[in-house]
Formats: C-alpha cells, sequence, structure tokens
C-alpha cells in the first residue's frame, strides 16, 4: 500500500502505507512538515490536508468533531481533511492528498 | 521583592504537567519554585488543547480528561506553594553579576533564580493567524487575535472572524459599542455556547448586526488602517467593509523567545543528557516535551521521570554545601512534614 503527499512547495512524495495507521501519522513519520500539535486527538486542526477530488467520496464521512475542528484551519474546501481523521486500509491504497498551507 | 520583582529557587518557563509536577520533585528537597505561563491558566496543552478529552497512560490513573490531571498535579503541588505568573511569556534571559538567572516577561515581571527549568512543551499559545498577505501591516492597528480594553473598539466598524466560542462572546459583548458588527464564519454552524449563538441569531435577525457564511481571502487598505475584507462564499468573493478585524481562529504553539536564550537548540528541540536533563549550558534544564535526547519520547510520563532526576541535579546548585539525601514520601517523616501529612 502506499499514498501520495504533496507538499506545500508542490512535490509529491510516494509514503508507504500501513494498515491502521492515521493517515497524519504516515506523512509525519516521512519527515514532511505537518504541524499535527495536538498528536492526533482531533484538538487542533493542523493536519490539515486537501484530498485529491477522485478520492473525495471514497473516504469515510467526516465526524462531527472533525467538522467542528475545521473551524479552525484556514482556507477550507470541500475536499479538506484532518489527516489524522483518516486511518490507512487496503482500501486507500493509493490514496492522493496535498498539504494546506500552513 | 516589589510586586514585578522576585527571587526564588528554581523558576519553570511553563506550567503543563510536566512543568507542575517539577514543582513537587523540587519541593521535596526543599527548592522552592515560581512558574510562567503564557496562557491564562495552569495545564499546558492539557488544559488548553484537550481538557474534556481522556488521557489513559498516566502510571495507576486508568483514564482522566487533560483538565482533570492539571486539577490533580495542582493539589498534588499546593502544599509547595508555588508562584504562579500567568498569561506572560518568558522574553529574555540572561546571568546576573551574582551568577543568578535572570527572566524578564513581556509583561515587565522579572524573576532571579538560581537554575532555570524549561518545561515549555511545544512552545508558547499564540494566536493563529489566518493566511493573508499584507497581514503583519495591520496587526495591532485593524489587526487583533484577542481583547484587552472593550472601549478600544469604541465607534469601530468591526468584522469578527470564526466559530467558537471567543468569536460569539465578543460579538456579542462587543455588539453595544461598536458602530456596527459582522460576524464572519466558515459555516452556519457555530461551536459556541448556545445560548451566546441564539442572541448573535437575534442580532442578526434584528438587523443589527451581519453574518457573512464566508471564509477570509484578502485584507484591503492602506498604511495599517484596513478599509474592507475580501471574502470567500458559496457564490465567490465579495468585499465587507470594515476598519477593524478581530480573528479567533484558536491557539498554535511557537518556540518565541527561548530560542534566543543562548542555549543549543536542535530543530527547536533543546538536547539533554538523561543523567541530569540539562542543557549545554549548567544551571538552565529542559524537561518533558521540548527536550531532545537518544529514546526520546513525547509523553507526560517521560517528563515526570525527567522531572525528578533534574531536581537532583538542581538541588546541587541551589544547596552546594547540602547533602543530597534520597528518600520515600511513604517513609520519610520529613518529606511528609513537607507534604503536609505528618
Amino acid at each position: 500500500m502506499k499514498i501520495f503527499v504533496t507538499d506545500r512547495d508542490g512535490k509529491e512524495h510516494e509514503i508507504a502505507g500501513i494498515d491502521g495507521w492515521q493517515i497524519m501519522e504516515l506523512i509525519r513519520d516521512e519527515g514532511l512538515p505537518i504541524k499535527a500539535e495536538c498528536g492526533g486527538s482531533c484538538a487542533c486542526a493542523t493536519c490539515h490536508v486537501y484530498v485529491d477530488e477522485a478520492w473525495v467520496n471514497k473516504l469515510e464521512e467526516k465526524g462531527e468533531e472533525e467538522i467542528d475542528m475545521l473551524d479552525l484551519a484556514f482556507d477550507v474546501e470541500a475536499n479538506s481533511r484532518l489527516s489524522c481523521q483518516l486511518t490507512m486500509k487496503p482500501e486507500y491504497d493509493g490514496l492522493k492528498v496535498t498539504l494546506a498551507p500552513e | 521583592m516589589s510586586d514585578n520583582h522576585h527571587s526564588t529557587d528554581a523558576l519553570i518557563i511553563g506550567a503543563g504537567p510536566v512543568g507542575l509536577f517539577a514543582v513537587f520533585e523540587l519541593g521535596l528537597l526543599d527548592i522552592k519554585a515560581h512558574l510562567i505561563d503564557i496562557l491564562d491558566y495552569p495545564g499546558g496543552q492539557c488544559a488548553e488543547l484537550y481538557p474534556e478529552k481522556p488521557i489513559y497512560d498516566i502510571p495507576a490513573i486508568p483514564i482522566c480528561t487533560g483538565q482533570e490531571l492539571t486539577d490533580k498535579l495542582m493539589a498534588q503541588i499546593e502544599p509547595f506553594g508555588p508562584t504562579f505568573h500567568l498569561g506572560q511569556m518568558a522574553e529574555s534571559l540572561v546571568r546576573t553579576d551574582e551568577g543568578k538567572w535572570r527572566v524578564t516577561t513581556d509583561t515587565g515581571t522579572v524573576i532571579e533564580a538560581t537554575v532555570i527549568i524549561i518545561a515549555a512543551g511545544g512552545g508558547s499559545f499564540v494566536p493563529k493567524k489566518p493566511p493573508l498577505q499584507g497581514l503583519e501591516e495591520y496587526e495591532g492597528s485593524s489587526v487583533f487575535y484577542s481583547v484587552r480594553k472593550m472601549e478600544q473598539f469604541r465607534g469601530k466598524n468591526v468584522l469578527i472572524a470564526g466559530g467558537g466560542d471567543s468569536a460569539l462572546d465578543w460579538t456579542v459583548n462587543l455588539h453595544p459599542l461598536v458602530d456596527k458588527m459582522a460576524l464572519v464564519h466558515r459555516r452556519d454552524d457555530f461551536r459556541a455556547a448556545p445560548d451566546t449563538v441564539n442572541k448573535m441569531r437575534a442580532l442578526v435577525e434584528g438587523g443589527d448586526m451581519a453574518l457573512h457564511i464566508a471564509q477570509l481571502k484578502e485584507l484591503k487598505g492602506a498604511n495599517g488602517q484596513l478599509e474592507a475584507v475580501t471574502v470567500k462564499g458559496p457564490d465567490g468573493e465579495y468585499d465587507i467593509e470594515c476598519d477593524t478585524l478581530l480573528a479567533f481562529y484558536g491557539l498554535t504553539m511557537k518556540l518565541g523567545p527561548v530560542a534566543d536564550f543562548g542555549i543549543n537548540l536542535d530543530k527547536n528541540l533543546i538536547p539533554v543528557d538523561t543523567e541530569k536533563f540539562e542543557t549545554d549550558v549548567p544551571g538552565i534544564f529542559a524537561i518533558g516535551d521540548i527536550n531532545w535526547y537518544p529514546g526520546k519520547l513525547k509523553l507526560i510520563l517521560s517528563g515526570f521521570h525527567e522531572a525528578a532526576l533534574m531536581s537532583q541535579q538542581a538541588f546541587r546548585y541551589v544547596y552546594p554545601e547540602k547533602r543530597l539525601r534520597f528518600q520515600y514520601t511513604t517513609s520519610s517523616s520529613d518529606l511528609q512534614e513537607k507534604l503536609g501529612v505528618s
């Protein structure tokens, strides 16, 4: 499994996907600049990513907590997600996301 | 000592869980502590980010929330009477002629201490700033992230951004003072207390203020004087005329002035040894999330351990003539007396 993450300079990184890991954790452990201040507990909105349009409807839906927390992010779009709220699984193999501006 | 000039044994920068527990470990060794924190309340991330979220990995406490952990730590250190300097940021650190450390905060408090313990976690909590071009030009004159004096906004044409308690509280509270009030939020749903949301909605229905469902895009104005904010709503971009913008998007952590304290830093973390948790500057320690050493884990329990070992070395600086006696709280009447339980 793998995911593709575009950083803020527009460079795409291929990252190995690990079943059960938060997408945020995969991005963070790759060393990409994602703040994820609260450590993945949906409490800070600093792991904001944009999901590639082709994937938006294939993902588990946003929970109420994630929708609330997105209020603390900027430039929120319909494809905005908090990457700590997406958990890697085989169905997400090939997922593409872009880091939101800081 | 005057109101804003203090002298103590140990000064702890950061009143999060690890900084609070350091008061306990230092206190058992008769080391008096003062604490500085930028937040108006103790607890750090536990109080600010996840006061209601459960924590499961504190030894012997199967579950507690961030706020409960803070409250319990405050109770645990109460016998040692720590002095808190809250709502302040440690701005400078210098060595005095007497060989002590002098920290000055951004509100002018001066604290001299024998040892400094940096327990600043991920840094100081500061307001999240919207990524708008030229924002700095307007900060302090037209753009604000908090309300210190309500009077400052009398007669202003104010736009408030955000959907939480701060945004809604200030919308309702400033409304009687301002000339015009508008609120902008990305969706027609608010996290704030329902009562305040209802008050805001009543003002909107009465035609007393405007509500925009949109996001901030651009600031318009000149020489630090805001004239309008361009926002983007479901139907595209438009301008909202205003001379003041109050943005409430929560807090984020920035290392801040600690970076200029003259201590060795590595990727915004402070390298320490694992025996004393001392930095490359003798007498300055770093514990909790802000330090780094091989094998470091950013866990509260690791920070507690670090606080205990740090205190042993702090004792040698504070009481160089005394011999350190290792004792258990269970059996030592001396320690029990300090805890007020004997």
